[in-house]
């Protein structure tokens, strides 16, 4: 009995160091791909802002003034002014669509529904 | 502890008496002794193991429990390291609309440890041919010095640069990040950004402060590591201010310019959109401050801000108001405009003879010096001095610049009659286009004083009350009425009822008197004026229109037609509706008979 007893306890003790030595490892892994995750993440910051810097740089207003006027033949910009704006009353309704011929058949699809409405004297 | 004696007296006698061995006695009681301590020695030895095994048992259950609980707690990430979150030590800047102005970028910086050197003169060599400014025999003078261990080398290289250092080969020379502070956007708005330089510099990082401008001003915010991740928000727009800059630019060439300086401000909030001071430099490589010269021919000199100048007839508009305030007068009011007129020894003209009598809004549309004389005299110096103190002519603009402490404005010392009356139409005080803008902000959004600011507000708190709604809205019809009809009929800008004040001062000559020839024109106004949103100043220094053959320096015919292109081409931009000018025409007199 007891020695049985001390077989298991022995046992026991020998399957949690196993398992705690597999803990630790599987920490330390961890730690190193955070370490690892980590410079990436910096360097990609980093990398983010060398973009960002780049955009910046290339949209430069006078880049962009430039730009628009090597290619004024085929962008054809022109600086905004006030004579470019107009007012929403100023904007035509679009004139309703001519109303299709008369032909001599007419065919309709569908049945007329009688309500309450049309009953009415 | 009683010790039994092995043989005690009484008992040998008594075992002699009795024929027995008294031996046995001695042995029994040894027995019993070594017994005892047997018993004693197993106690103890039996404790010790049971509290070993304690020991053991608690140690253990410890260690299972903090394990339990660390597997039981939620993951939870370690500290961050220092770097990992800040890619930039120092706070971007950016436009109102969130464009950058100011960022950081890393690059290298290259230094040599003389102890891992191989061969520093040819080192020194190749760095001549890559780098262009290094002198190759004194690098290598350096390079080879054996009192030496350390060299510096330079603060930036460009990857292209570090790529051939590294081939090179030269395991001496090595490489340090860097960080480095770029303006993207170049020339522009380079007086507000101001500029920035290393401090103390180490092999892996290097401090950047501001040298100038906002970097400077706010260098202790921007360099806070707390807030180093929030970019800091500028008032200013990048597309008026390219715009502005462009026009402005323009203008000064066509115009013979020394210098021009251009300020869009928000009328009520004071938030300046645009600030643009020509000519200018490039932040991210800052020149030296001069050391000879007038130091208002620096490009870095900040023309409307530090540019302290007499303004001329702008100011007549503080005049004008202060007389319509204090209800001295109507705009109907006759006033006496026969020339000249004459104070002490001093004789005052006006560039051209009006006849006897103007009413007060003729001798603001047609800015007469003699009616805003009397006007003065009328109003009287301490008043005058306390109606522009209240708008902030008598000390330094507080904006966000490290430029303004030193920009102070300059007044007599003495208010007495014949300043205060130079001063009423622009001559005896100076002072900068910013705090101009500030004042007429204040002239025309309704009589609220504004402080300007280079910083994005989200709200705003109207200011103090410096002059009546009703005030205010007669200057707004007066400066419109400048344009319609008055000295400044160039700044008319279809859709956006531009108005304002033109102002041609005589710059000061070396003797102490005026030149003649050389002035600074000033354009000071807002659109639209039914409605003001923003202020706008315009200076130029020493502009010449001579299209027509003879020589034209007044502002209506220099900077006049400068700032009106300039609105045309921004107030689109700034989200100010355009309309009509029966539109615009019909709300300034209806602000006028509201009260």
């Amino acid at each position: 009995m007891r020695s049985l007893f001390y077989v298991l306890s022995s046992l026991a003790i020998m399957a949690l160091a196993v398992w705690a030595y597999n803990e630790n490892h599987k920490t330390q892994q961890s730690k190193a791909q955070v370490a690892e995750l980590r410079r990436e993440i910096r360097s990609l910051r980093e990398a983010i802002s060398v973009q960002r810097a780049e955009w910046a740089f290339l949209n430069r207003p006078d880049r962009l003034r430039d730009l628009a006027e090597v290619n004024f033949d085929r962008l054809k910009l022109m600086p905004i002014t006030g004579a470019q704006f107009g007012r929403i009353d100023e904007i035509v309704y679009p004139l309703p669509e001519p109303e299709p011929a008369i032909s001599d058949a007419i065919e309709v699809l569908g049945e007329i529904r009688h309500t309450a409405e049309d009953e009415r004297p | 502890m009683i010790r039994i004696p092995l043989r005690p007296l009484p008992r040998v006698l008594q075992a002699r008496a009795q024929g027995e061995n008294p031996l046995h006695i001695e042995r029994e009681n040894l027995r019993l002794r070594h017994e005892q301590m047997r018993d004693q020695a197993r106690r103890r030895a039996e404790w010790r193991l049971i509290f070993l095994a304690a020991f053991f048992f608690m140690g253990f259950a410890l260690i299972g429990a903090r394990m339990g609980l660390l597997a039981a707690s939620p993951p939870h990430e370690a500290a961050a390291f220092q770097g990992e979150d800040i890619a930039a030590f120092r706070a971007e800047i950016q436009d109102r609309n969130g464009r950058i102005l100011a960022t950081n970028l890393v690059t290298n910086s290259l230094y040599a440890e003389l102890r891992y050197m191989v061969d520093g003169a040819r080192a020194a060599q190749e760095l001549a041919r890559i780098l262009p400014e290094v002198d190759a025999d004194r690098l290598a003078a350096r390079l080879t010095d054996p009192n030496r261990r350390f060299v510096w080398i330079r603060a930036r290289l460009s990857p292209e640069q570090v790529q051939a250092v590294h081939e090179i080969g030269e395991p001496g020379l090595l490489f340090g990040p860097r960080e480095m502070r770029l303006y993207p956007n170049g020339h522009l708005a380079a007086h507000v950004l101001g500029g920035t330089s290393y401090g103390q510099q180490g092999v892996s990082a290097a401090e950047i402060i501001g040298t100038a401008g906002i970097e400077h001003r706010l260098d202790e915010q921007l360099r806070d590591p707390a807030t180093a991740d929030a970019p800091l928000r500028l008032s200013l727009d990048v597309t008026a201010q390219a715009i502005a800059a462009e026009v402005l630019d323009s203008g000064i060439n066509m115009l013979g310019a020394r210098a021009g300086s251009v300020i869009i401000m928000d009328a009520h909030s004071g938030e300046v959109v645009t600030m643009v001071s020509l000519p200018d430099f490039d932040p991210n490589n800052r020149p030296a401050p001069p050391t000879e010269g007038d130091p208002t021919d620096s490009p870095l000199f900040n023309h409307a801000v530090q540019g302290v100048y007499e303004l001329g007839s702008v100011m007549k508009a503080f005049a004008v108001a202060q007389a319509l305030e204090l209800e001295l007068v109507t705009t109907e009011t006759m006033v006496d405009t026969r020339g000249p007129l004459r104070i002490g020894r001093h004789s005052i003209n006006d560039f051209r003879n009006y006849g006897a009598q103007l009413s007060v809004s003729d001798v603001f549309v047609r800015s007469s010096n003699i009616g805003t004389a009397r006007l003065a005299q009328q109003i009287g110096a301490e008043r005058q001095r306390e109606f522009l103190r209240s708008f902030g002519f008598l000390e330094p603009a507080t904006i966000e610049l490290a430029e303004t402490a030193r920009a102070r404005p300059q007044f007599p010392d003495r208010w007495s009659e014949i300043s205060s009356v130079t001063i009423s139409y622009g001559h005896g005080l100076s002072t900068s286009p910013l705090q101009l803008a500030a004042g007429y902000a204040t002239l025309v959004n309704g009589g609220t004083r504004v402080v300007p600011t280079m910083l994005r507000r989200t709200a705003h708190v109207p200011g103090e009350r410096l002059i009546s709604e009703r005030t205010s809205a007669t200057m707004r019809s007066l400066m419109r009425q400048v344009v319609t009809r008055g000295t400044a009929s160039m700044a008319e800008v279809e859709g956006f009822a531009f108005g304002g004040k033109t102002g041609t001062a005589d710059k000061p000559d070396a003797r102490g008197g005026y030149a003649r020839d050389r002035v600074i024109a000033t354009f000071a106004g807002a659109f639209p004026m039914n409605d003001p949103r923003y202020v706008v100043v315009v200076t130029l220094d020493e502009p010449n229109e001579t299209s027509s053959g003879e020589a034209r320096r007044t502002a209506g015919w220099t900077v006049v037609p400068v700032a009106a292109e300039i609105v045309r081409r921004t107030a689109p931009l700034l989200g100010v509706r355009p309309q009509s000018n029966a539109e615009s025409t019909a709300a300034i007199e209806a602000a006028l008979r509201l009260r």
